[in-house]
């Protein structure tokens, strides 16, 4: 093909455009509301999990040794001798915990540090003092951070098989919550992301076809004085393509600005809101949704144009 | 190489013995039933002025996109420059349609373009170099009378002046064949006469026309070869001809 022809086709797909205003703007309308709507619930679904994930990553689980008998003399069961675990084996549990993919942290507690925490926390720093002995000693332990809250129960089993470890403190209940309601999540946002996006779909292409339909009679003329299939369908498809983009590009600013707005009004009238919901950047959100949103609009712009050209090309 | 002249080579002894335009015996039949041709023989020769005539259902219309394979014929053979349409891919048809120039009664002009781009179009669909757009364009529409509208929208001429416009269209790009189809459909008397004149003008430079047309004066007054259809078959096909109206 000689480059005046691909000019040509480049130039006409651009005037396309121009030439069929009310068309092109039907059309940019509706892959621009659908867009949005994708949009707006992405980002509305993107908070929802991230807040859920953050719960998640709070979920811990405790675990204690056998140890010598403390100070209140009940709180470690009968156990042999070689259950006992040395500060070295102590530091192997430990390791051999972090590498678990499960596990998001792992934080080692002394039977020291454990008291002055528990201590400071409910009475105050005077009361921890007042006792000669650590209530607590023998209670080293470790706080385990789950990435997964669903694997919990596995975790658990392994914890519990080591024959140092006395005892698991867990909440069955947090972790099966939690999970469930990260599965609720992910299924219920999953079918509505595409439902909104096979909706999306028919209405674009929908559009773009009665669009190219109303010009069959042009591509007919173009067919009878002899135009191969390319240089009647090229410029139709550009025109889709560019369509798309348009309609991807308008929701997407709509919705940086939008998101943006909402985003700093929440920081400054609701602070108390802000310090336990953690909301994404507008960057995190537009990492994934800008190359969606361009992809879906580019793509059917394409496809639409595509197909429903070639229908029309039979002549 | 060798292939395309000897098929070349071919072709032009077809179009000796058997003329630009061959029909052998086609038949079209469509899904709903009656045939619209019905064992149609009709040879045209090159340089030939050719009026088609007959009522509507005659078959004119069949015919008409048969030669521009649009359609195919059910049985029988369909030659056009040599060219048998029935073998023609999907993908050889436009340049195949390169070698005629065509005009319809709704004269189908780019509505949104104007004089000079609905002319140029035709050129740039076979890849003519820009300057040689820019030099002929202006040349045929001259030839056509139009020299001083090529920047009009089509939509603010008058039917005569589209006609002449979709009759520069046709012939930019010099075709063996200009096919008519109810060229003066849409025109009052003396601009058909125009554009008929104009016809005459073009096949005296060595186009072959083929005008399918109701206008019984114009066939009358032109003496050219008439063929008459009637339900699918040609009836008569006479050198210098009338218009025999049936009713």
């Amino acid at each position: 093909m000689k480059i005046s022809t691909l000019l040509y086709t480049v130039k006409q797909g651009f005037s396309n455009i121009f030439r069929n205003k009310w068309y092109s703007l039907a059309s940019i309308a509706t892959i621009s509301a659908c867009l949005f709507l994708f949009g707006v619930f992405y980002a509305i679904v993107s908070n929802f999990q991230n807040i859920v994930m953050r719960v998640e990553e709070g979920v811990s689980l405790t675990v204690f040794f056998h140890h010598e008998e403390g100070p209140l003399g009940d709180r470690c069961e009968s156990h042999t001798p070689d259950q006992l675990p040395s500060d070295a084996r102590l530091e192997e549990i430990g390791q051999m915990i972090a590498r678990r993919p499960e596990v998001s942290k792992i934080r080692f507690v002394s039977d020291d540090q454990a008291w002055k925490e528990f201590a400071t926390n409910s009475y105050g720093e005077e009361y921890a003092e007042a006792f000669p002995e650590n209530p607590l000693a023998g209670e080293d332990n470790y706080e385990v951070y789950l990435s997964d809250v669903s694997m919990q129960s596995a975790l658990v089993t392994w914890l519990q098989s080591i024959p140092e470890v006395r005892k698991v403190r867990y909440s069955e209940v947090t972790a099966d919550t939690l999970s469930g309601a990260n599965l609720l999540i992910a299924y219920v946002s999953l079918g509505i992301i595409a439902i909104l996006l096979a909706v999306s779909i028919f209405l674009i292409s929908n559009t773009v076809a009665i669009g190219i339909s109303v010009r069959s009679e042009e591509i007919n003329i173009m067919k009878y004085i002899g135009a191969t299939d390319f240089f009647v369908r090229a410029p139709f498809v550009l025109e889709g393509m560019l369509i798309g983009l348009i309609g991807a590009v308008i929701p997407l600013w709509l919705i940086y600005s939008i998101y943006n707005y909402a985003l700093t009004y929440i920081v400054e009238r609701f602070a108390v809101l802000s310090g336990f919901l953690h909301f994404l950047s507008v960057e995190e959100i537009f990492h994934t949704l800008t190359p969606v949103s361009l992809l879906v609009g580019i793509g059917i712009g394409f496809f639409g144009s595509v197909t429903t050209v070639r229908k029309h090309l039979r002549v | 190489m060798a292939n395309k002249e000897q098929l070349r080579k071919q072709r032009e002894q077809m179009i000796e013995e058997q003329g630009v335009i061959y029909l052998d015996n086609v038949r079209k039949v469509y899904s709903t039933g009656s045939p619209a041709l019905n064992g149609i023989t009709l040879g045209i020769g090159r340089g030939e002025f050719v009026f088609i005539v007959g009522d509507s259902g005659s078959g004119k219309s069949t015919l008409i996109k048969l030669l521009l394979r649009e359609l195919t014929a059910t049985s029988g053979s369909v030659y056009v420059m040599g060219h048998d349409l029935a073998r023609l891919k999907h993908r050889q048809v436009p340049r195949f349609r390169r070698n005629i120039g065509v005009v319809f009664q709704d004269f189908r002009l780019l509505n949104d373009r104007n004089v000079y781009e609905n002319v140029a179009f035709a050129q740039r669909i076979v890849e003519t170099p820009p300057a040689e757009i820019r030099r002929n364009v202006p040349e045929i529409l001259a030839t056509v009378g139009l020299a001083g509208k090529y920047k009009a929208k089509t939509k603010q001429l008058s039917g005569g002046e589209q006609q002449r416009v979709a009759l520069a269209r046709a012939l930019i790009n010099s075709p063996a064949i200009l096919l008519a189809d109810e060229p003066t459909g849409n025109l009052d008397p003396k601009n058909s006469w125009e554009i008929m004149r104009l016809l005459e003008e073009i096949n005296e430079s060595g186009t072959t026309v083929v005008v399918v047309t109701h206008n019984k004066d114009i066939v009358n007054s032109m003496h050219k070869r008439v063929v008459t259809m009637k339900k699918g078959v040609i009836v008569s096909d006479k050198e210098g001809g009338e218009y025999i109206d049936e009713d």
